[in-house]
């Protein structure tokens, strides 16, 4: 299916545009990105170790495997990919965004391929992908199934798709707009808008319409004792994430 | 925070490996064989010459090795080659003593039987535990060591971490562990700022031959001038620790072994009949030194580097091994799921992980010992009438005994028995 790059909302990459200078520290402006980074990685390497059949205590567990992260930012999912053994191509529609992740990855001495554009462009030159990362990006697009349909058609037949996004109820209302932004200052306001959040069920409906089968979901819950998140089967009433297969 | 120094020695490295643990003492090669075994290349910087370290005479020194400490280095391939040279403890008990008059009658007693996990530690002599570790070290192919060199210059960009050695040498690392005790160089050269203070208290450090069995159990007894620990070692001996304040111990020190042992008998009784040196003597001024940080760019702090303690409940290389435990943990974890080993996350976790439990420990046996070392008969009767409950409450007692063993608190994998 043909897709134009029209359902990247400008206004919304405008907004990240103006985040992207300090990526990389722990406690800047993308810490809550920063403290929930190892429980998405743990799930998108226990998903890509299943689907690929790759031992995770090897040194480079995903070696042979094309990755194509979007979203990608500062490189917070790239770096560990390509240190991981992935050939990776990390895409953002932030063009600021570009140059900050190649400079980080090149001190990291790592190879990655970041490329200033977006899922839908990728999709019509052809580009092909073991696997799909798609993290925090759908609520941010203006057409969430011409986006995930771009992501369909990146993947090669049995490819793999990680998609994470946040659940629309009052109680995701509460923790990412109202705690995240305003109490917490964790995230610029502004940064969400509540009604473009999608439920889970809504959510595996879209992946089905895009031509994907959505094989397993899991929500991320951040405990305030321990203040870390953790992967919970039951629990996807605010942050949750998904794995979705190309049928072959 | 990039300087461009350290980018230029990390580029210009004649080695690099993916750690760089400075310290061989027992910190740092049990958390290269750690790392080593999760697949890691590991480099040890050792100021003391292999030869020395190899010294196998029994010097009078040991280690009560709690039960998690013993599952670490089973874990990591080290007990195996000490368990025939270690004292199992099978009792610790507490009680309040005056000089001269031996134990009081109040007596706090923990016995390994009412824990399912064993007993609740080990005394190794700190020979064996030495030669055990260089042995597994020398049979692990991940692990670089490099004795009788000092570090004489270090530096660290947010790419790498990397040393200058005494002998010219120039090693690199995407992390570098200081585990060189108390006065850690590491730390101070990294900027890193200690706060702490004295005890006036100096740990007098003896091993004894007994005529009596000790039946496996240890004994600590609270004086006025400070504690007296009698731990079993194999055979008819045991390590004594012992403080005095540091004026009296510097007297009790300078004696011959006569004078030291009339000093000495007294203060236990003679419950283990007729004793004698068996070692040389040492003595420790005791304090209190807590890093500022435990962590700085690509760098972290293990053992005394981190926390020097009051060594009263035999906490100190138990307290480290923890350490060594968290941060292989970290830093395996955060490779497997293809993190930067040295990233100011990764290593914010491990901070976050031991410095509250060991602040909190420093603090709780710096409180301990205050309370103790003191003749004031109201404290004296409030410390004795606690005993007195503590040892009537069973749950309160096994509570006792877990923390004796190690056993409690947010315990690291390699010390629950389970691989990392």
């Amino acid at each position: 299916m043909p897709v134009s790059q029209t359902t990247v909302d400008p206004a919304e990459v405008a907004k990240f545009e103006a985040m992207a200078a300090d990526w990389w520290d722990p406690s800047g402006k993308f810490k809550p990105l920063h403290m929930l980074n190892p429980c998405r990685l743990d799930y998108i390497c226990t998903q890509i170790a299943t689907e690929y059949d790759r031992d995770l205590k090897a040194q480079r567990p995903f070696e042979g495997l094309r990755l194509l992260d979007i979203g990608c930012g500062g490189g917070l999912l790239s770096e560990p990919m390509a240190r991981l053994g992935a050939e990776v191509v990390g895409a953002d529609a932030a063009a600021r965004n570009i140059p900050v992740a190649q400079i980080h990855a090149e001190q990291m001495g790592l190879d990655i391929d970041y490329r200033n554009t977006t899922a839908e462009a990728l999709a019509e030159a052809g580009e092909r992908f073991d696997v799909v990362l798609n993290m925090e990006v759908v609520e941010h697009v203006a057409d969430p199934l011409a986006y995930l349909t771009a992501c369909h058609d990146l993947l090669k037949p049995g490819g793999l798709q990680v998609c994470s996004t946040i659940n629309r109820n009052p109680k995701s209302y509460a923790m990412a707009i109202f705690g995240a932004e305003v109490v917490m200052r964790w995230l610029p306001r502004g940064t969400h808008e509540w009604n473009k959040f999608i439920t889970p069920d809504e959510l595996f409906a879209l992946l089905e319409q895009a031509g994907l089968r959505p094989v397993d979901r899991k929500g991320f819950v951040f405990n305030p004792i321990s203040w870390a998140w953790r992967l919970s089967d039951r629990d996807l009433s605010v942050n949750y994430v998904t794995a979705s297969l190309r049928p072959e | 925070m990039d300087n461009p120094e350290a980018k230029a020695i990390v580029r210009h490295m004649s080695d690099t490996s993916d750690i760089l643990i400075v310290g061989g003492g027992l910190n740092g090669p049990a958390l290269a064989l750690s790392l080593a075994q999760a697949g890691f290349s590991v480099t040890v910087i050792d100021a003391l010459a292999e030869q020395i370290r190899a010294d196998a005479a029994f010097d009078g020194r040991a280690y009560a090795l709690a039960l998690s400490s013993q599952r670490l280095l089973a874990a990591i391939g080290v007990w195996d080659r000490v368990a025939d040279q270690a004292q199992p403890m099978l009792e610790i008990r507490v009680s309040d003593g005056h000089a001269g008059l031996g134990p009081s009658p109040l007596v706090m007693q923990f016995d390994h039987a009412e824990i399912e996990e064993g007993p609740m530690g080990f005394m190794v002599e700190d020979r064996h535990l030495r030669r055990a570790l260089m042995e597994a070290m020398a049979a692990e192919p991940g692990i670089t060591t490099r004795s009788g060199v000092r570090v004489v210059a270090q530096a660290t960009s947010t790419a790498g971490a990397g040393v200058t050695l005494s002998d010219g040498a120039t090693l690199g690392a995407r992390l570098l562990v200081g585990c060189d005790g108390r006065a850690s160089g590491t730390a101070e050269r990294a900027g890193i700022g200690r706060t702490g203070h004295g005890y006036g208290q100096t740990a007098l450090v003896c091993a004894i031959a007994h005529e009596l069995p000790h039946h496996g159990i240890a004994h600590q007894f609270f004086m006025p001038p400070g504690p007296l620990a009698i731990l079993p070692l194999t055979g008819n001996r045991s390590s004594i620790v012992w403080s005095e304040t540091t004026a009296h111990a510097a007297e009790i020190a300078a004696m011959d072994e006569e004078a030291y042992l009339a000093v000495l008998r007294p203060r236990f009784g003679d419950f283990l009949g007729e004793i004698a040196l068996a070692g040389q003597r040492f003595s420790y001024p005791l304090g209190l030194t807590l890093a500022k940080s435990f962590i700085g760019e690509r760098l972290a702090l293990v053992g005394d580097a981190a926390h020097g303690m009051h060594p009263i409940a035999g906490q100190g290389l138990n307290a480290g091994l923890r350490d060594v435990a968290a941060l292989a943990e970290v830093v395996t974890l955060a490779a497997r799921r293809g993190e930067d080993i040295a990233g100011p996350g990764v290593l914010d976790r491990y901070q976050q992980w031991r410095r509250f439990d060991t602040t909190t420990l420093a603090l709780a046996t710096d409180a301990f010992n205050r309370l103790f070392s003191n003749d004031n008969p109201l404290l004296r009767l409030g410390r004795d009438l606690g005993m007195g409950l503590v040892n009537a409450a069973p749950a309160l007692r096994r509570g006792f005994i877990r923390e004796a063993a190690g056993l409690t608190g947010d315990l690291p994998r390699l010390m629950q028995g389970l691989p990392v």
